[in-house]
């Protein structure tokens, strides 16, 4: 984290408090510290317990419950391969370990320089563009392994 | 052969503009939500519903009519009115494709079934990986409280209703609705125990009424055309359209929405078009990962409710998965199990341990380690599963393994007894060896190789060694001279 521990602090007293500091909020404040911060590590997840005053545990047990929260920080490139149904009929599979392959990683993680990080996601609702592809907001459809190299050099 | 189609929940999908009220005002639009106000009473309201037969789009095919008249006669300070929008099935996307092109139908009918139910709070719980359907969303209820459609008094009835979005975060179990309203109260997704049902006891322990996008996007339509209208269309038991994601090998993919009672056939080969690269169908597989695998000899099976459920699959939220001759169906069992493990939430024993043993069972017989007892095992568990699971997630998990052992058994057997995958998807199950008459000893698949299996000098037969082969298929895409078969 960039900023300095008093400013941290203070963007989450900020972010809680537009929800009323209401723990039934606390997916919605989640979502927006994660979209400040990038990630959910414990300290964040403590100064949000601390502020809206429920215990950490339950907002650790949400953390973990929930796909979409991460722990980790994401590479400046974050990977996600659709691996729902449709995508895994037309070959998700192959392009994941070409990604798994050509970048050196497992999927769930980072690159060592912190560029990408790759994850599978479940249905982004493109079936009609099977095999999907996301890096960052951008969609690639109809993604074959031969493909893998050509989308990371986009990003060189 | 398109015209088989007819668009009551899509019907203003792509011919409008989303972020445009008066587009949706235009044909009709929030004139339903008048006529309720104006020349209703709450009651008439749930009598048309009723009398229509409509019957949830989200999977389960509960009375829409029905729940609304149930969540009508609780007395509470504040009840609720909550529309599902977290659509979890892999290979859905219909209730996406209403939210981002019509946003305003769902207002209206969520607002109608407040005014029917007697609340006047709603909340729309929305899967956070669909921002273009939250952006539209918001817009659509910021123009709808600008002209009075929603907020105090609405169009001077003095009725008051408001509508707000709660995110998901990724959980296919908050499709079911104890867990999404836990997950709405800002906690883990896990089921509790039913009843009492939502309708009674839901959002922060008040009345909520929880419909499924598809279901509401039809309300506003019966309310204008008539009970009797809607009810024309369907089956016996099934009235209306439904809206399907076709997808997979299927050569026109897509949303279609067609009447209940549509045959398979209609649907995949018909407004389908059928299967891409002449390949042969081999399965459809509807209902996501709660549903089963359809096969050539229900082709002309009528599709509804109870017809699905008799094949032992379900309607689902109506994604169709199509599948040919290259699709294994005991690795597409596997693919499902493994998702059903990680979204199980946990909570109770059955889905939590049952689904994690019958997934290492899949991958044993994939791998070909599998056997008949295994086989056995696979069925067996998969009942203990379906009967002894908390909530509809476990009640349902194991039907992908189910209908995959009727409908396909002689693929598990030679996949145990003979450790063979006819469709070459399970690696495992492979070999690779080089046809010594088309092999011309030129290195490309020796140098490609990973594992470095593969001998022989420049212009010498070259040999795979089946022990160091990994299978990757690597010197199969190398190879100019269709040298190397897998078998």
């Amino acid at each position: 984290m960039s900023c300095g521990e008093h400013n941290f602090r203070e963007k989450l007293t900020e972010i809680c408090r537009e929800f009323n500091n209401d723990p039934n909020e606390l997916i919605s404040i989640l979502h927006k510290a994660q979209g400040e911060f990038g990630f959910l590590p414990q300290k964040v997840q403590e100064t949000i317990a601390n502020i809206i005053k429920i215990p950490s545990s339950r907002i650790y047990g949400v953390v973990t419950f929930y796909s979409y929260f991460t722990m980790e920080p994401k590479g400046k490139y974050p990977i996600s391969i659709c691996t729902g149904t449709a995508c895994y009929v037309k070959g998700a599979e192959k392009v994941l370990e070409a990604f798994e392959e050509k970048l050196n990683i497992k999927n769930g993680q980072t690159t060592s320089d912190g560029k990408f990080s790759m994850s599978s996601l479940r249905c982004v609702g493109a079936c009609g563009l099977a095999p999907v592809v996301m890096v960052g907001d951008k969609i690639y459809g109809s993604v074959n392994a031969d493909q893998v190299e050509k989308i990371l050099s986009e990003y060189d | 052969m398109k015209n088989k189609q007819i668009k009551i929940a899509l019907k203003n999908c792509g011919k409008i503009d989303p972020e445009r009220i008066k587009d949706y005002i235009a044909v009709d639009g929030y004139k339903a939500l008048g006529s309720c106000l104006s020349e209703k009473m709450p009651g008439d309201v749930i009598d048309i519903i009723k009398s229509s037969g409509l019957r949830g789009r989200g999977g389960g095919g509960f009375p829409t009519g029905k729940k609304w008249e149930i969540a009508s006669k609780f007395d509470a300070d504040q009840k609720y009115v909550i529309c599902n929008a977290d659509e979890g099935d892999p290979g859905a996307f219909m209730d996406r494709s209403i939210l981002e092109g019509d946003p305003h139908s769902v207002i209206e009918a969520m607002t109608i079934c407040g005014y029917a139910t007697g609340a006047t709070e709603g909340y729309v719980y929305i899967r956070a990986e669909y921002p273009l359907a939250i952006k539209r969303l918001l817009i659509a209820i910021g123009q709808a409280k600008e002209v009075g459609l929603l907020g105090k008094n609405i169009l001077n009835s003095g009725f008051d209703f408001e509508i707000g979005l709660k995110y998901g975060a990724g959980a296919f179990v908050c499709g079911e609705e104890t867990a999404l309203i836990a997950s709405m109260e800002g906690k883990r997704g896990n089921p509790v125990n039913k009843p009492p049902y939502p309708v009674e006891c839901g959002y922060k322990g008040k009345p909520s009424n929880v419909n499924n996008v598809e279901t509401f996007a039809n309300i506003p339509k019966i309310i204008n055309k008539g009970a009797s209208w809607f009810s024309s269309i369907g089956t016996e038991g099934s009235k209306g359209t439904k809206v399907f994601a076709l997808a997979g090998k299927v050569k026109n993919v897509g949303l279609v929405e067609v009447p209940m009672g549509t045959t398979l056939r209609e649907l995949i080969f018909d407004i389908g078009g059928g299967i891409v690269n002449g390949k042969k169908f081999k399965a459809a597989q509807t209902g996501g990962p709660s549903g089963g695998c359809l096969t050539e000899k229900h082709l002309d099976t009528r599709i509804d409710y109870e017809s699905l459920k008799a094949c032992g699959s379900m309607m689902g939220s109506g994604g169709m998965i199509v599948m040919d001759e290259d699709d294994c169906m005991v690795a597409i069992a596997e693919f499902y199990l493994g998702f059903t493990v990680e979204e199980s939430c946990g909570k109770c024993v059955p889905c939590r341990e049952g689904n994690y043993v019958l997934h290492e069972i899949l991958k044993k017989i994939t791998h070909g380690e599998g056997t008949l007892e295994d086989l056995d095992k696979l069925k067996n568990i998969s009942e203990v599963v379906k009967a002894t699971s908390l909530c509809g997630l476990g009640q349902t998990s194991p039907n992908p393994v189910l209908s995959t052992l009727s409908n396909f058994y002689d693929e598990y057997y030679d996949h145990v007894v003979n450790k063979k995958c006819a469709a070459k998807k399970c690696r495992s199950l492979l070999t690779y060896s080089i046809i010594e008459e088309n092999c011309i000893g030129c290195l490309q698949c020796k140098r490609v190789c990973p594992a470095d299996a593969i001998s022989g000098e420049l212009k010498e037969k070259h040999v795979i060694d089946p022990e160091a082969c990994i299978k990757c298929g690597a010197c199969v895409s190398k190879c100019k001279f269709n040298a190397i078969v897998v078998e």
